[in-house]
């Protein structure tokens, strides 16, 4: 079974994050990246699959598309575990939005042949969460989403989640798309053994054009939202601070609700 | 006017505070058109023309509930070929957030999630985000296509405008393709009472500081008709179920007013509920991050402030 994870390359979100002024674009070169958090759950779980499907054939491969630096994102899957990395890098890339990186996303996967594809429950930057659903449209496959227990057996893959009416049991047939939430498993971390043989693992850097893709098809130019501005929030005005050393605290909290209208 | 296409949020036809919240917003841009997928419409109706809609589209097709998002996208793309609308808005939660990415596909048009508000403007529908952990505010619009735009819960007060629209059935084709992922069991999670974490006007929320005991945190939230949240801490060593999680890895919550107690707020916490527009906060540790976010701060601790707090605040309101 070739499963494929597709990993995300995010600014450190303990960093002072921030924008290109030139083109209202997340400033990576400023900023130390890393492997999205949410995703080392899906890498944690296509690992988690191939070992208990025990299936000689078994493949796990990193997918990433981003710049120069996103390498590491692909690094560190493989260090966890991989068996391979993709990495897909084009100057023409930069700017694209959700629905351009889902096209190469689904250009990717179908040249991987992938049929298990993994994501996290969304990236830590944009964190708008929709690139797997857009994926699994693009590739008329089905797609169980935000799994916090994923069992795979035979060519059925079932999850758990908890959603915010019901806990659903949900089951598709490979191949698929899933996604992970947080809640998914414990992400192994990279042992010196995994982190010695992850050099020596494959990684191919794919361009556009071995998608057979143009650059006019993603990036800023086509991008079919535009970020007109960019604010930085003015920091906050220094909140009142009681300190409850005679037992006044509540008092003065329930005259701060009633001031303010919260009773 | 142009039509607006607001998609219903409701369980078994009560409809969802988020879904007046849409009305109120579609009416800034257009003509709103209620699309209700499922069993209700006519429970619904009333809400649905107290917020301005001037039609409701029902599909009623039984499929429509079995099969996920899937073919609920493709309901609404086939109601949007028909209709023509000028956007497209969706709640901001996990099922309209996946809709609204198949929909983008379909439609071959640009989608903006997480918006906090909606505006007309000359070239189309302008949102505003929130954007990392609430440190950037960012205006943006769609620029191909019909703008398909996901709105979270409290972007907009709800307001009454009564119309007394019609009723039209829609016949809807769903594809195999759409089909392929399936609910096998569902179970209703237990009712707590409480408003919806993700729509509440008030969350009073635990952390590590409740060292397990969420009794003080309950007994506020009740006292307050608030809804209760809980840190990443809190749900990890098993305190308080994930579904009321707030954070960057849980729910982002942006209430009128949020409660963080025995929470030291950790950048991921903060992601989640930065946007609230009154932060209190009741922490021991003067130090905690928290405190740089407040509007009010009591430094002490929860178990002893709450509980006076909450005997307080039930003898005002009473």
């Amino acid at each position: 079974m070739k499963i494929v994870v597709c990993a995300k390359f995010v600014p450190d979100a303990t960093a002072d994050r921030r924008f290109r002024s030139e083109d209202n674009t997340v400033d990576r070169a400023g900023v130390d990246g890393l492997l999205s958090e949410l995703d080392e759950y899906a890498v944690e779980t296509a690992l988690t699959v191939k070992e208990a499907g025990g299936s000689e054939d078994g493949e796990v491969t990193v997918l990433t598309v981003g710049p120069e630096q996103a390498a590491d994102a692909v690094k560190k899957g493989l260090q966890m575990g991989a068996d391979a990395g993709v990495h897909v890098l084009d100057d023409a890339i930069h700017g694209s939005d959700a629905v351009a990186t889902s096209l190469i996303l689904a250009k990717a996967l179908a040249k991987l042949e992938a049929d298990l594809v993994v994501f996290g429950m969304g990236s830590t930057d944009g964190g708008m969460g929709v690139v797997p659903a857009m994926v699994s449209e693009r590739l008329g496959l089905p797609a169980v989403t935000l799994g916090s227990e994923v069992t795979v057996e035979g060519q059925t893959v079932r999850i758990r989640r908890d959603g915010d009416t019901a806990s659903e049991t949900i089951e598709g047939t490979l191949p698929l798309v899933l996604s992970v939430s947080d809640q998914a498993n414990e992400p192994r971390y990279p042992s010196f053994k995994g982190i010695m043989a992850a050099k020596k693992k494959p990684v191919e850097t794919w361009s556009l054009a071995d998608l057979e893709l143009t650059a006019d098809q993603v990036g800023g130019s086509s991008a079919w939202t535009e970020v007109v501005e960019v604010t930085a929030r003015p920091a906050r005005t220094a909140g009142t601070i009681v300190t409850d050393d005679d037992g006044s605290g509540a008092a003065e909290l329930v005259e701060f609700l009633s001031t303010n209208k919260f009773l | 006017m142009s039509n607006v296409l607001v998609l219903v949020d409701h369980a078994a036809g009560a409809v969802r505070k988020t879904t007046a919240e849409l009305l109120t917003i579609a009416r800034r841009l257009g003509d709103p058109v209620a699309v209700f997928i499922g069993e209700g419409v006519s429970e619904a109706l009333p809400a649905l023309g107290q917020y301005g809609a001037v039609k409701v589209i029902a599909l009623s097709n039984p499929e429509l509930g079995q099969f996920l998002v899937a073919p609920k996208a493709e309901a609404l793309a086939q109601v949007a070929a028909k209709v023509e609308p000028s956007a497209i808005l969706i709640s901001s939660n996990a099922e309209g957030k996946e809709i609204a990415a198949r929909l983008a596909v379909k439609l071959d048009s640009g989608l903006i999630t997480d918006a906090v508000d909606v505006e007309a403007g000359d070239g189309g529908p302008v949102t505003t985000q929130s954007v990392f952990a609430g440190n950037f505010t960012v205006q943006a619009k769609v620029t191909h296509g019909t703008p398909i735009i996901t709105v979270k819960p409290n972007a907009a007060t709800p307001e009454a405008a009564q119309t007394s629209p019609e009723v039209e059935e829609f016949d809807v084709t769903i594809s195999d393709t759409a089909k392929t992922a399936k609910i096998v069991e569902s179970k209703p999670r237990e009712a707590t009472g409480r408003p919806e974490l993700t729509e509440a006007a008030i969350i009073v929320s635990g952390g590590r500081g409740t060292g397990g005991d969420f009794g003080p945190i309950e007994a506020f939230a009740d006292s307050l008709g608030a809804a209760v949240g809980a840190s990443r801490a809190a749900v990890d060593s098993g305190w308080y179920p994930h579904a009321y999680q707030v954070g960057q890895t849980g729910k982002t919550v942006s209430p009128q007013l949020y409660v963080a107690a025995g929470i030291s707020g950790a950048i991921q916490h903060r992601a989640g509920m930065q946007t609230s527009k009154t932060i209190i906060a009741i922490n021991k540790d003067p130090e905690a991050p928290i405190f740089e976010l407040v509007d009010f701060g009591v430094v002490g601790d929860l178990h002893k402030v709450l509980p006076t707090a909450t005997e307080e605040v039930t003898k005002r309101k009473s």
